[in-house]
């Protein structure tokens, strides 16, 4: 065992223990580490008093304040509530013609409904609503149920195929996979519809095809799409005739939508989001368009 | 690796290496249509090759030479392999999770490449296979050192080294599969949760009876923490837990916790699975290691004692801290915020004390790297227990809580303490170790410590950053009273900070890479030293002499 050894750096003694070589100093604990030691025992003390901390078995300090975090988070609510109160009950009371016509309001929809939008709408539709492939660009005014808040807001609530009762229900059929058209004819009506939008497809050497499409345009997708494939909101079928395609406007993505259909998807709101939400967002969406030059 | 047994010991341990197997085996079959299966295979093999590598010498000469007059190395020098591999592969996940973060598209559309699944890879791998070994390793070292005395058992440092890596191993292929508790830093399913105690229950028993051998009359301070590491560990891993499995041949258990007392539990442990593995295990390396290379004495062997017993009471009331403002009572939220903040002047008292060694040695400090690597890590030991306490405070918490400065904070815990202080002391001990004059290259130690404290630092100020926005972004209210961000918003906001996190564990990891070449080639090439004195007493000294 090492002797009590003076340890010339520091002046202190060791403790004359010494293990594999290594030794300790005898050193006092410094005043102000067990100032600082006192300092925060006595905080915690002193909130041990305040607050709610010790058990007694069935129960518990209740502390001076009688600080509790329920009652503090639902005063918080109720609050938050009252702030909001006033444009809360004019956005869900008052018609959309006059919130729109209202700027001030239509400010306060722009901002709340960015959130709402962000945290609903943006996993499908981009957090800008412009949409990616096989979700729909919401900002410009081609719509496949109808604009409008009125009609944004009815698609909100129930949803695209879905299990509501009054879902709208769009579907195009599977005209190649299921047989009620062959290969040919769906190459045809592929290379009509593709004519439309891309007018210098319209060469000779096409035209014996596209106008083999048009017949079957006429007699198959007519009765959706309308005799000039301008679409109908009334059973969502998009109009075909314009620069905007939610399943792509190549040759290859129209005849892969004529061949396996299309069946898209928008869940219902209705029970997910509060009467004032979903008009909040219909207006908002409405507004996405509406802004656009 | 068996040069060191007996013959009967040898049969011992092909014995236990055969039951591990035929364990596996029945596994196998009883779990055939789950992936508890293919863990039984895994066990079997496993134990089919720990049996082969012992038969495969098992008629080699056994030792002549009294065993008690030399420590026992052998299972050192393993852990310390095991623990540099482990941290290429934790850290190496960590950076792939990171990256993940910030281009999602590189799970590359595979069930057991997604974020839930590679992440607990990350954290398990790094904490239990990195850390884990080296505490296994270097608490082993330091033992027999300051003890004066070899290991208390030939078979059973083996048994503990290698059965805690089979629960790693366990660990990390389930999460791939799936397989996981979800409870944080518990992920592992029951079997290997059994195992596991097994094992850590061995390795207490191991290391009280090494303390009992000893031929000092006091025990050294490292070894009081290695204690409360080895025993406060098993106590948490038990009670957290206790599950009942659906079935023998099921990997799935359900905790028998119910509801918030569940999430007590779960963090009471997860707080003092930081304590005690990450803080006390890691400080018994300091205290030996720090001094042996600063060639100083323990500044305050009263402080020493004050931060001990501060350490290892105040940390067991703090984990409720974890759960402020959620289901759990508020009192309970109370004691555990109050109990960090005293816990604060006991960490400081820690961190000081190795600090304050290190007077005197100050100028070893600037020109070698390796103690370097240790006064960086208590100087972040210290950071981070003071953002600990601060970050306890309810009002702070309800900021900092759920965003990326909790994953910020712990960082600057596992990368700037624990990661630091494991290289500062394997740059000490493998060259000791090997018996090797020294480290193949100072100048890569002084690489890897540049990469690390690089790395680290873009690390943390990266989180700090995004965690502060995040958490005041989820917290803004328009002028009207509604939330003015989308959480899809404070996502785009983090971008860069993501970006810049992953580099900075990139670094790190070419910091570790870096270690471990130094390392192999110390071995390698490095001329033997020049024999020292590094054996245990075996006569016996009278306590008090």
């Amino acid at each position: 065992m090492a002797e009590v050894e003076r340890d010339p750096v520091t002046g202190r003694e060791t403790t004359g223990h010494e293990w594999n070589g290594i030794k300790e100093l005898d050193t006092p604990v410094p005043r102000g580490v067990l100032i600082f030691l006192i300092i925060t025992h006595l905080w915690a003390f002193a909130y041990w008093f305040f607050m709610p901390s010790w058990p007694l078995g069935e129960t518990y300090t209740k502390g001076l304040l009688g600080a509790d975090q329920r009652t503090t988070v639902e005063a918080r609510l109720v609050e938050g509530q009252e702030e909001r109160a006033p444009w809360m009950a004019r956005l869900e009371t008052e018609p959309y013609d006059a919130i729109v016509a209202d700027e001030a309001l239509m400010k306060t929809v722009r901002g709340t409904g960015q959130q709402l939008f962000g945290d609903n709408c943006a996993a499908c539709h981009g957090r800008d609503g412009k949409g990616r492939a096989f979700y729909p660009d919401l900002t410009d005014d081609d719509w496949l149920w109808g604009g409008g808040p009125e009609l944004i807001e009815q698609t909100m609530r129930v949803g695209i195929n879905t299990r509501h009762p009054e879902s709208r229900i769009a579907q195009m059929p599977a005209f190649g996979r299921d047989e009620m058209l062959d290969r040919e004819q769906v190459r045809n009506v592929a290379a009509y519809v593709y004519s439309l939008t891309n007018p210098e497809y319209s060469t000779a050497e096409n035209l014996e095809r596209i106008e083999a499409g048009r017949e079957v345009f006429a007699t198959t997708c007519a009765a959706c799409h309308g005799e000039n494939a301008a679409g109908s909101s009334e059973v969502g079928a998009p109009n075909l005739t314009d620069a905007y395609w939610v399943y792509g406007g190549t040759m290859d993505s129209i005849i892969a939508s004529v061949h396996g259909g299309r069946q898209g998807h928008m869940p219902t709101w209705d029970e997910r989001l509060s009467n004032v939400e979903i008009r909040t967002l219909s207006l908002y969406v409405h507004d996405l368009g509406a802004r656009q030059p | 690796m068996i040069r060191q047994l007996t013959s009967s010991e040898r049969q011992n341990a092909l014995v236990i290496a055969l039951a591990v197997a035929i364990v596996g085996i029945a596994m196998a079959a009883v779990g055939r249509s789950d992936v508890l299966g293919v863990h039984g295979v895994i066990v079997m093999l496993f134990g089919g090759i720990v049996a082969y590598l012992v038969m495969s010498t098992f008629y080699d000469p056994e030792p002549t030479e009294d065993r008690a007059a030399s420590y026992y190395d052998d299972p050192i020098k393993a852990g310390i392999i095991l623990s540099m591999a482990w941290a290429v592969f934790g850290m190496f996940m960590g950076v792939w999770v990171a990256a993940q973060l910030a281009w999602p598209d590189l799970a590359f559309d595979a069930g057991w490449s997604t974020f839930g699944r590679l992440r607990p890879t990350h954290t398990s791998g790094v904490i239990f296979g990195f850390g884990g070994n080296a505490l296994i390793a270097t608490s082993f070292h330091v033992v027999q050192r300051t003890s004066r005395a070899r290991l208390a058992g030939q078979i059973s440092p083996w048994f503990v080294l290698l059965g805690f890596n089979l629960f790693c191993l366990l660990a990390v292929s389930g999460y791939l599969m799936g397989v996981t508790q979800s409870k944080e830093y518990a992920e592992a399913e029951w079997y290997a949760d059994l195992w596991l105690v097994i094992v850590w229950v061995t390795y207490f028993i191991l290391y009280i009876a090494t303390i009992a051998r000893r031929k000092e009359p006091h025990i050294y301070v490292a070894n009081w923490y290695f204690m409360a590491f080895i025993l406060v560990v098993a106590i948490l891993h038990i009670v957290n837990n206790l599950a009942i499995p659906v079935s023998w041949g099921s990997v799935k258990s359900y905790t028998i916790w119910p509801g918030v007392q569940d999430a007590m539990v779960q963090w009471w442990y997860g707080h003092n699975a930081v304590a005690f593995f990450l803080t006390a295990g890691f400080l018994g390396m300091l205290y030996y290691y720090l001094p042996v290379r600063a060639q100083r004495p323990i500044f305050s062997y009263r402080l020493s004692i004050l931060s001990f017993w501060g350490i290892t009471f105040f940390y067991m009331w703090a984990g409720s801290h974890h759960l402020h403002y959620t289901a759990l009572p508020h009192w309970v939220q109370t004691l555990g915020m109050t109990f960090s903040v005293m816990l604060l002047v006991p960490s400081w008292a820690s961190a000081g004390n190795a600090l304050l060694t290190l007077n005197g040695a100050w100028h070893r400090v600037r020109d070698d790297a390796t103690l370097r690597f240790m006064m960086a890590a208590a100087v972040f030991y210290g950071l981070s227990t003071f953002e600990g306490s601060f970050m306890a405070i309810r009002p702070v918490n309800s900021l900092s809580h759920y965003t990326d400065w909790t994953v910020g904070h712990v960082h600057a815990g596992a990368l700037g303490w624990v990661a630091l202080i494991t290289f500062g002391s394997l740059y000490t001990l493998v060259p000791s170790l090997w018996r090797r004059e020294r480290m193949y290259s100072a100048a890569l130690v002084e690489i890897h410590f540049w990469l690390a404290i690089v790395g680290t630092l873009i690390y943390v100020f990266a989180m700090w950053n995004s965690g502060i926005i995040q958490g005041l972004m989820w917290r803004t209210y328009t002028e009207e009273g509604a939330l003015a961000y989308s959480f899809i918003d404070s996502l785009v906001a983090m971008y860069p900070y993501y970006i810049a996190r992953a580099f900075g564990g990139l670094l790190f990891l070419i910091g570790t890479v870096v270690g471990c070449y130094n390392m192999w080639m110390t071995v390698r090439s490095v001329p033997m030293a020049a024999r020292t004195a590094d054996v245990p007493v075996t006569a016996a000294v009278v306590p008090g002499e």
